[in-house]
Parts: C-alpha cells; sequence; structure tokens
C-alpha cells in the first residue's frame, strides 16, 4: 500500500514536471516572475543563513577546539576540521535542510492558497500553464540563487570561527593556518553542485505539494508541512548519492 | 452560443451530471439555477474545461471543446473570461495589475496601451482611483468589480459567472447584475451565471436553466418562472416567504 502511495505521488511529481519544463507563454512576464522570485526565496533568505551559519561556524570551532585539545594534535587541527565540516556538509546539505524549512513551507503554502481561493483555475481559465507560470520561475530562482547562499554561508561560518578568538578559545593565526591547510578548491564546487540539486529538490517537492492541495486551510497546512518532511527526506537520501559521486 | 448535449459527469461512481442538454444564447444572461450540490458548478466546471465530461458535446459556435487538442483549448479559453464565487484575484499584485495581467499574456500591445486598456476596464466598473490598492483592501463588492474587469480586459466572446453574489449585500448585489448585464448586451456575449439567488433570477434571467439532483428540470425566462407548475422548481422559489407572497399577488 505504502509503495503503491508513494508510486503514485512520483507519477504525479513527474507529470507535473512534465508541464513545468514548458517554454514560457511570454517571456517578459516569465522574466519578471524570475526576478520576483530569486528576491522572495534567495535574497530575502540571506540573513537567516548568514546569522545560522556564523553560530554554526563559531560552534563548530569551539567544540573541536575543547574536545580534541591534546599535545598530541598539532594546533591548526580545529581550523582544518572547520572547513571541512563546513565546505563539505553544512554550507551545502544542513543549509539546504535549514532552508527546506524556510523557503518550502513559503512556496507550498502560497501555491496551496492560491488553489484554494480558485487563483489557479483563474489562470487556467485565461489559458495559461499555470504549471510553468507559477513553478518554473520558482525553480529557476532558487537554483540561480543557491550557490551565492551557499558562499555566503561559508563566509560567515569562518566569520564565526574567527569570532572565537576574540574570546581567546583560539588563536587567529592558528585558526587561519588550519583554514588553509591542505586546501582543495574542488570541495567547493562539490558544495555548490550539492547545493543546486537540493535547490532542485525544495522547489520542486514544495511546489508539487501546495500545487496540488485540495480542500481548504487545513490541507494547505498539512501541505505545507509534507513540503517540507518530504524535501528534507529528499535532501538527505540525495547527500548521500551525490557525495559518494562527487567525492 | 454554448450548446451542452447530453453531458454526464461521475466522481468516483457517483453520477453528478445525468445528461444534460442546454443552449446558451449569445448577447443574453443565461442562468443556471438550482439548489446547493445540484450540480451546477460541476456543469460549469465541465463547460470551462476544469472538469473533462465522462460523455457529452460542449459546442462553442459550432466548436466542440471536448474533442479540441491541448493547443486548440488554449486559443479557445483566451476567448473566455470568468468571475469566480471568491473572485479569485491574484493577491500578490495591485488591482490595476490584476487587470493587465491577460493583456500582459496575451496581447501584443505596448505597456502604455495595455494601461490605457486595463484602466478603461477598471472606469467601465465604476473603480476608477482604485488602481494601486492591493485584492486584500478591497470590500467584496468591488473585488467583484475589479473580478469583472479583468475578465473583459481581452473583449471575451463568453463570460462566466460562478455565484457572483455570493456573500454580498443586496444592494451590491444588484449592482453586480447589473454590471454583468449591461456589459452582456454592450459587447454581445454569450454570459452563463450560476446563482441561486432569486433577486438576480428575476432581475436579470433572460434565458433560465433549472437543475436538480444532475438533471436539467426546467427551462424558461423570468417572466415564465412564476407561472411554471414544474414542482421542483416551485419548491425551489417559494421556499422564500417573499416569494410566496409575490406569486399569490400574481394569481390575484
Amino acid at each position: 500500500m505504502f509503495i503503491i502511495h508513494g508510486l503514485t505521488t512520483f507519477g504525479r511529481y513527474l507529470l507535473l514536471m512534465g508541464r513545468v519544463f514548458s517554454i514560457p507563454e511570454k517571456w517578459r512576464v516569465y522574466m519578471k516572475q524570475y526576478a520576483k522570485e530569486m528576491s522572495q526565496l534567495g535574497v530575502d533568505s540571506i540573513g537567516i543563513v548568514l546569522l545560522i551559519s556564523f553560530f554554526i561556524g563559531a560552534v563548530i570551532c569551539i567544540q573541536i577546539r575543547l574536545n580534541i585539545q591534546s599535545p598530541w594534535m598539532p594546533r591548526f587541527t580545529t581550523g582544518y576540521t572547520t572547513r571541512e565540516i563546513m565546505l563539505l556538509e553544512f554550507s551545502s546539505s544542513i543549509m539546504c535542510l535549514i532552508l527546506s524549512g524556510k523557503v518550502g513551507s513559503n512556496i507550498a503554502s502560497e501555491l496551496g492558497t492560491m488553489r484554494v481561493t480558485q487563483q489557479i483555475d483563474a489562470l487556467e481559465i485565461m489559458g495559461v500553464n499555470s504549471a510553468s507560470f507559477l513553478i518554473l520561475p520558482k525553480i529557476a530562482g532558487m537554483v540561480t540563487m543557491i550557490p551565492f547562499l551557499a558562499i555566503f554561508s561559508m563566509a560567515s561560518g569562518f566569520a564565526g570561527a574567527y569570532a572565537t578568538s576574540l574570546f581567546g578559545i583560539i588563536t587567529a593565526d592558528d585558526l587561519t593556518v588550519g583554514l588553509l591547510h591542505s586546501f582543495n578548491q574542488w570541495y567547493v564546487w562539490m558544495s555548490i553542485i550539492k547545493s543546486i540539486f537540493f535547490a532542485f529538490i525544495i522547489a520542486s517537492i514544495s511546489s508539487y505539494y501546495g500545487y496540488t492541495v485540495e480542500g481548504g486551510s487545513v490541507e494547505v497546512g498539512k501541505a505545507s508541512t509534507n513540503a517540507v518532511v518530504y524535501s528534507s527526506v529528499n535532501i538527505l537520501f540525495a547527500d548521500i548519492f551525490l557525495t559518494s559521486l562527487l567525492s | 452560443m454554448i450548446e451542452l448535449g447530453n453531458i454526464h459527469k461521475s466522481f468516483e461512481g457517483r453520477e453528478v451530471l445525468k445528461g444534460i442538454d442546454a443552449l446558451f444564447h449569445e448577447g443574453k444572461t443565461n442562468l443556471i439555477i438550482g439548489q446547493s450540490g445540484s450540480g451546477k458548478t460541476v456543469l460549469m466546471k465541465n463547460i470551462v474545461g476544469l472538469y473533462t465530461p465522462d460523455s457529452g458535446k460542449i459546442l462553442y459556435d459550432g466548436r466542440d471543446f471536448v474533442q479540441m487538442s491541448k493547443k486548440e483549448k488554449v486559443l479557445l479559453r483566451r476567448e473566455m473570461g470568468m468571475i469566480f464565487q471568491s473572485a479569485a484575484l491574484f493577491d500578490s499584485i495591485s488591482v490595476l495589475e490584476n487587470v493587465k495581467f491577460p493583456l500582459d499574456m496575451f496581447s501584443d500591445m505596448n505597456e502604455a496601451d495595455r494601461i490605457q486598456r486595463a484602466k478603461f476596464c477598471l472606469q467601465r466598473v465604476n473603480l476608477q482611483g482604485a488602481e494601486d490598492k492591493f485584492p486584500g483592501e478591497l470590500s467584496g463588492g468591488m473585488q467583484k468589480r475589479v473580478a469583472i474587469a479583468r475578465a473583459i480586459a481581452l473583449n471575451p466572446r463568453y463570460l462566466f459567472c460562478d455565484e457572483p453574489n455570493s456573500g454580498l449585500d443586496p444592494q451590491t448585489s444588484l449592482l453586480i447584475d447589473e454590471l454583468i448585464h449591461d456589459i452582456t448586451t454592450e459587447y454581445s456575449i454569450t454570459t452563463i451565471i450560476n446563482t441561486h439567488d432569486m433577486n438576480s433570477v428575476m432581475g436579470i434571467g433572460e434565458h433560465i436553466i433549472f437543475i436538480s439532483e444532475g438533471k436539467k428540470e426546467w427551462q424558461g425566462c423570468k417572466d415564465d418562472i412564476l407561472t411554471s407548475t414544474n414542482e421542483k422548481l416551485n419548491s425551489f422559489i417559494f421556499a422564500s416567504d417573499l416569494f410566496r407572497k409575490v406569486k399569490v399577488a400574481a394569481m390575484q
């Protein structure tokens, strides 16, 4: 039963994506929507990304410094480990899990409300491909903005790590040596590539749950929850796959 | 002119429309009346293509909507305007942008002409000065008027109204009815209105079909309705004390 339900949902998701990826009817209107979504989904998320990344960067640095303190450990270990965690997992996977909560629920509730208030029906009757008109700019906007958010997250995380030096937990010099030790540029690219896939997952799955709402406000709430849960679960599965593929 | 031929529609084995035939005339306000749950909204959703009938024909001036390709349906839909029960305005954009939206999507006018046309439509529904407001800032009646302005922006040949007076006071309902009727005759549109508001029926019902339990029970005009002998129609109309008194007065 669970498998049949899962396969049915996946089939409907693919059919919806088939409608989404069509040539826009009016490029001028599409570009306006695209710019709006970049602002709403990307620019409006910069604050939360910077805030969370800053504190997590600081906390990782403190935890590593306190927990693996040993005379046998080189002093750069803290900076090195902080960098690896931030680049390899936090700025892509964990940041996207956080964004699936913020952006995913936003997308699902917006589209769900449009559905129950017949705004989507109004678009359909006008002869507009509502799936493409509403969802494609969200996916494109999110995929465009996510590399910037990932880079901001990395920078803010390192700033948080440096902030701990103000409290004497680690010296700025030791941290700098650690951050630069055996630096592999590919890790930055890996983080960006992973985040692009995750952005697609967040925008498309949340749009699916919002667009297919039937009922009223209770169902819109359920759709928002489903959007966050299923986006997060898919990000976790995709993370395993992408990490093994890209490493 | 819109012609329906033997429309059937079922949901999960329950037949909601049971072979409806009807003719809706150009330049007239055609009303579909019936109790809540009688199948009015399902019928309208079939006519505009939000649902596909299980069998039957829907002819728009001879063009069979059911048999059309997706592309043909999209083109035909550009000749339609619809006013929803909830107005269904796009709440993230202003009133002017709402009315301009169909023009942005489907007209080749330049920006200045599109704005001018949208302002003209707003003027036509007596809403000049509300251009920069957002739908959430408007009353229910004003929202319906914006919906009418948006529906007529592309000069539609067919106008559909799903309970346009729902939630409005009698005076505003009258204004909306008159507006729809005036626009219908002015632009010679085929207008179909779903309603169970008897004031609308008696005010603008030029051609009326009454459906009950998914079947067409009666058709006629507002002048025939009070003298009809159809029992189901009578129990629907004269459920209101006011209309019972009107009938008694008419008979006397």
